[in-house]
């Protein structure tokens, strides 16, 4: 399939200027003829929802949680990145494009970069109005900090609820539109199919998770905003509730899956404590500034931290990174951690796990100082580990905690299937192999306050679209596959729990599709992936009913699509024969151990086709080309 | 194949009294008006403690003027009236509002005197008429003669019977405990708050409530232990 | 250790519902309230019987799904803790845990633990916002604000709204998470503007939902996770009397509560069709 990426000509600076002149216009007294269907109602849903309603669409927003304000966008913490150069120390929009692509490991499109780096300067302005607590200075001008080793400080936040504040800004411009009509919300409604009519997407079918009732909803086009597929590793930062049903259901019906192999690992984790572990949670990054991570020199050396002298703990990080220490990118700290507890120096009682130590930062800077820089993290972990971090290192350990892949999307991020746009996590568009700090909050409201209602716009003002109603049989047939799953799933009454298949394939991926990979073992994955999906549709217990709030039935269908994902994260990470980001092939690295990119060969955006259960599916390729950023090797040497 | 509507919308006016803010509202101006009247009525009471001529040549001052006399009386029984019809809505949305109760809810932040207001006030009320049938119009008055007039003696004599201090103390204790959240909650329901400002209200509000109570108290102690004869 | 969990168990909204108690043993002390429970639907599953339906989501204690009454008290004894972040060894050893569901006529119960709080999106969408559409903002430095108002603005906008405040008091009063979000918006300068009509439109629909009044007893703030002080309240009754002065003249909209849920074209399972 030839993939049109539709990025406009002209200098770099020029094309979303030239994009958005270009774009024909929505009459104003037509807009309310259309209707568009968002799901999802996080940072990037919520937004575009509130926006197009606002011009003047009949929008319909969905959403699994009980409110739109719960959706997982609410759990970032660091902040948000913006080119405003507010401190005056050297940033501008070309900077954040350029350190965007070179974190990425060039694997994104510039076009789309540059386009994120000018429209941060204004999604500050427009959360500032809506009333987001951004941190401020004495003088009432914007607060900034230095997140994840950027060189400049363009980083805003919100104490350490940033993300919870920009999602209650989104939440607020919603619920504005549903009072004022424009906006119909749909809480706790699940999206389980896209209904397709004559190669255009043309509606939902949704289930309602409280009366089970299957919805049917029409419109003239559907944005996804459904968030990331990190759950399919059972434990990752994200919430229990994150799932990628919607965009997996989207790509059975023709949208094109792009790089699922590219997933990103979070160094920084509680590390997990047993088999009943439901989630792992995220210490923020900020605490590589003054922490100092290390392992005891010896295998399996099990005495406790503070017992074991100087000269018998390895200092991996600052040993093997001279000029960077502890501050390496994600990545790289991940995959360090990894190596030294493969090697059992592992910590703690499971052995996967590294401390992360203040006791010199203490003696140095003060147990106040300290207090005031990480005193709520610091409580946070006692409350969890029960484990006092003034008095005995963190232990540590990587965890799943963002996606780059997802749906392919063409510059106006729209997938594959005409009508059918995907925004923030849920496509793969800006973070290329790797996303830096504080790039997430930035993707999901440039694309939804900024991005897709101009060109949903577009796409409304060039189409026709015939009316349409229930009795169409591609709608019929919608409704009948997401019955007959439902029908499937409760009817199997085997003998394992849907968490328990779902623990099991989670911990698949994560052995052999995690922070490293290799062909054996992919290999290898992908045969176990197999087998258990075919157990799973044969031993499955899912009690109760589709006709009430069922959770286990709720989760049934989500790890059934988790299934299929993983198979094709493998296959992804299988045909990629290089090192890039957060994928990390072992067979290519240079001689001391970095990740080693193949630019003449896998420069592109690999984009899957759904051939059908069980088949292999068919490779699309997008070749990227790099006219202002040129590819090098990263290093932290 | 059905359509649900749902979000229907309603308009009404905006009507300050509907809502239970607004109610709280005129409780706290009500009861400051109350407080006023509590604070000019232990400090007229306890002129007491210098003798029977100075007690009733204020007695016959506060009924020198009917027509201020009276004014006063009305403001009072208006107050007293939008004060309890007020607690009365607030009780009935309360029990409207959680249909099926807990069983079982333990407090964790609140004070006594909080949660037993719905409970202080009325015996308050129960107080307050008994108090007048006894000393205002002194139709039921044990202890001896009622003398219209002689505050002093009525005092005195009203006090010297065992339960009828009592059951004076008992309502001045509880009068305790309603100024005690009242004080502090007139503020909060007028809008008046900072949190610097509500340690020290809470504080002076106790102060406050103390005082009035231990003031109020100290007259049929004072007549029980012969201090007043 | 082991624990006695007494759950609050009910069907549907017009099922009676009633306790039921189930034993967990081989409980670890580090795993969560709401581990614990997965560890118990895990063995009903395999019993044969329905699992416990309760709320939750991101268990890292910021997105507010989840909530229930642990012995009588909203999210737990430990102060400013979620009950996904409120760990097992907070409690003894062979402890009989009685857990119930929020209740409020303004929270109806689904099922089990989990409650309809549809009533807070209604509260917000009354006026919790600041009128701004997309494209419309001036220049994020344009309007300084100062860094305590932007402290205190901040500290109410902690609110997550998971309902507790409702179900601690005695009332069934949301005023703390009213209050929070007027204060929060209020005390910022870009706020200032509505604060008349945000006031006086969110008490009002607050008031049509069927919840209980203030009496400032002050439960709420004791139980909540992010501890938002009892100040925001006053905020909220001072923004309401003025609002309601200057806006007399003014007519107040509400939406009608609904316990409905919409499904747009609804098709019902049945089974003969899909054979």
């Amino acid at each position: 399939m030839e993939l049109k990426s539709r990025i406009p000509s002209g200098p770099i600076q020029d094309k979303w200027d030239k994009a958005r002149f270009d774009m024909k216009l929505v009459n104003p007294a037509n807009k309310r003829k259309h209707s568009i269907i968002v799901v999802g109602s996080g940072l990037a849903g919520g937004s575009a929802a509130a926006t197009l309603g606002e011009l003047g669409y009949k929008v319909s927003c969905f959403c699994f949680q009980d409110s739109p304000r719960r959706a997982h966008s609410i759990a970032a913490q660091g902040g948000i990145n913006a080119a405003k150069n507010y401190q005056n120390d050297g940033d501008s929009i070309y900077r954040l494009f350029y350190d965007t692509v070179k974190g990425g490991d060039f694997r994104a499109r510039e076009a789309n970069v540059y386009r994120l780096a000018q429209i941060s300067v204004q999604i500050i302005d427009q959360c500032v109005a809506q009333g987001v607590p951004f941190a401020r200075e004495y003088g009432g001008t914007l607060a900034n900090r230095s997140f994840g080793g950027a060189q400049v400080s363009r980083t805003f936040y919100a104490r350490g609820q940033t993300g919870q504040q920009l999602l209650l800004g989104a939440y607020q411009a919603l619920e504005r539109q549903v009072n004022a009509g424009s906006v119909t919300m749909y809480p706790r409604t699940e999206m389980l199919d896209l209904i397709v009519i004559e190669g255009k997407v043309r509606g939902i079918v949704t289930r309602n998770l409280v009366t089970g009732d299957i919805g049917i909803h029409l419109a003239d086009a559907v944005i996804l905003g459904t968030g990331g597929y990190g759950n399919v590793f059972y434990l990752s930062t994200n919430a229990k509730g994150s799932n990628a049903t919607a965009i997996w259901r989207a790509h059975k019906r023709g949208a094109l899956f792009a790089n699922p192999c590219f997933t990103q690992i979070h160094p920084t984790c509680i590390p997990v404590s047993g088999d009943y572990q439901s989630k792992l949670t995220l210490m923020s990054e900020s605490l590589r500034n003054d922490g100092r991570i290390w392992v005891p020199l010896k295998k399996g050396d099990k005495r406790p931290p503070n017992q074991i002298p100087e000269q018998e703990r390895d200092y991996y990080l600052e040993r093997r990174y001279p000029s960077f220490g502890n501050l390496v990118p994600r990545d790289v700290a991940s995959r360090n951690a990894k190596y030294v507890c493969d090697e059992g120096r592992g910590v703690g009682e499971t052995a996967l796990g590294v401390y992360l130590d203040f006791s010199d930062a203490i003696r140095r800077l003060g147990r106040k100082t300290i207090e005031e820089r990480y005193g709520n993290l610091f409580d946070m972990y006692q409350r969890i580990t029960d484990e006092d971090p003034y008095q005995v290192p963190m232990r540590i350990y990587p965890a799943i905690h963002y996606t780059m892949g997802g749906l392919w999307v063409d510059y106006n991020l729209m997938s594959t299937v005409p009508g059918l746009f995907v925004i923030g996590e849920a496509n793969f568009s800006d973070h290329g192999a790797n996303r830096l700090g504080a790039s997430a909050l930035m993707q999901g409201l440039s694309d939804g306050y900024f991005i897709v209602p101009y060109t949903v716009g577009d796409y409304l003002a060039n189409n026709k679209f015939p009316s349409i109603d229930e009795s169409d049989p591609e709608v019929r047939n919608a409704v009948a596959c997401v019955q007959q799953t439902i029908q499937k799933l409760l009817s199997i009454n085997g003998k394992r729990t849907v968490d328990s298949f779902h623990r099991e394939l989670g911990k698949i991926v994560w052995d052999y599709c995690g922070m490293s990979r290799n062909a054996q073992g992919l290999e290898h994955a992908i045969e176990r992936i197999r087998e258990l999906r075919d157990e799973y549709w044969q031993n499955v217990k899912v009690p109760g009913s589709g006709a009430d709030l069922n959770q286990s039935l709720e989760k049934a269908g989500r790890v059934a699509d988790f299934f299929e994902l993983a198979e094709l994260m493998c296959i992804d990470a299988r045909e990629r024969n290089e090192s890039a980001g957060g994928h990390f092939r072992e067979e290519y690295q240079t001689a001391d151990g970095e990740a080693q990119r193949d630019d003449d060969h896998y420069s592109y955006v690999a984009a899957w086709g759904y051939r059908g259960y069980g088949n292999y599916p068919e490779l699309s390729k997008e070749p990227l080309e790099f006219e202002y950023v040129h590819p090098a090797q990263r290093s932290y040497k | 194949m059905a359509t649900t509507v749902v979000g229907a919308r309603e308009i009404q006016p905006a009507r300050f009294w509907a809502s239970t803010n607004g109610k709280k509202a005129v409780m706290a101006v009500t009861g400051f008006i109350l407080l006023l009247f509590v604070i000019g009525h232990v400090l007229g009471n306890l002129q007491v403690f210098e003798g029977p001529a100075q007690l009733n040549a204020y007695g016959r001052y506060l009924r020198a003027v009917p027509e201020i006399l009276w004014a006063v009386r009305i403001v009072l029984i208006v107050s007293v009236v939008l004060h309890i019809w007020a607690s009365i809505a607030l009780a009935t949305r309360k029990m409207q509002a959680r249909p099926v109760g807990y069983a079982n809810r333990e407090n964790v932040s609140s004070s006594y005197a909080s949660r037993t207001m719905y409970w202080s006030g009325p015996i308050i009320l129960a107080f307050v008429i008994y108090h007048l049938l006894h000393l205002t119009a002194g139709v039921v008055h044990p202890g001896g003669q009622f003398i219209e007039g002689d505050v002093y003696h009525n005092v005195v004599a009203g006090f010297s019977v065992w339960w009828v201090s009592a059951w004076y103390i008992f309502s001045m204790i509880l009068v305790g405990f309603h100024l005690r959240h009242g004080i502090w909650s007139m503020f909060q329901s007028i809008g008046f708050n900072h949190p610097r400002h509500t340690p020290i209200l809470k504080k002076a509000a106790l102060v406050l409530a103390l005082a009035i109570s231990l003031g109020y108290i100290s007259i049929p102690v004072a007549v029980m232990t012969g201090l007043i004869k | 250790m082991r624990v006695t969990l007494k759950i609050w168990r009910q069907t549907n909204r017009a099922d009676k519902g009633r306790f039921v108690k189930y034993q967990v043993g081989d409980v670890n002390p580090d795993m969560s309230i709401l581990e614990c429970l997965d560890v118990l639907n895990e063995q009903l599953i395999e019993r044969d019987e329905e699992p416990v339906a309760f709320e939750h989501d991101c268990r890292e204690g910021i997105c507010g799904s989840c909530g229930f009454m642990i012995n009588g008290v909203a999210h737990g004894p430990l102060p400013a803790t979620t009950v996904c972040q409120l760990t097992m060894r907070h409690f003894k050893d062979g402890a009989e845990l009685l857990l119930e569901p929020w209740r409020a006529r303004a929270f109806p119960i689904i099922k089990d633990l989990t409650v309809d709080r549809r009533s807070f999106d209604r509260i917000i969408a009354a006026g919790g916002y600041i009128s701004v559409s997309t494209g419309s903002a001036p220049d994020g430095n344009a309007i300084p604000v100062p860094k305590e108002a932007a402290d205190r603005a901040m500290d109410a906008a902690a609110c997550i709204g998971c309902g507790a405040c409702v179900a601690a008091c005695p009332n069934a009063s949301p005023a703390l998470f009213t209050g929070a979000k007027i204060a929060h918006l209020g005390t910022l300068p870009q706020g200032a503007p509505e604060r008349d009509r945000r006031a006086i439109h969110m008490v009002a629909q607050m008031t049509a939902e069927g919840f209980g009044g203030c009496t400032n007893i002050g439960e709420c703030t004791g139980v909540c996770p992010k501890e938002i002080p009892l100040e925001v309240i006053a905020r909220m009754n001072h923004d309401f009397i003025w609002g309601s002065w200057r806006e007399r003249d003014n007519v107040v909209t509400t939406m009608r509560p609904f316990t409905e849920w919409s499904t747009g074209s609804k098709f019902q399972i049945n089974e003969q069709e899909t054979d």
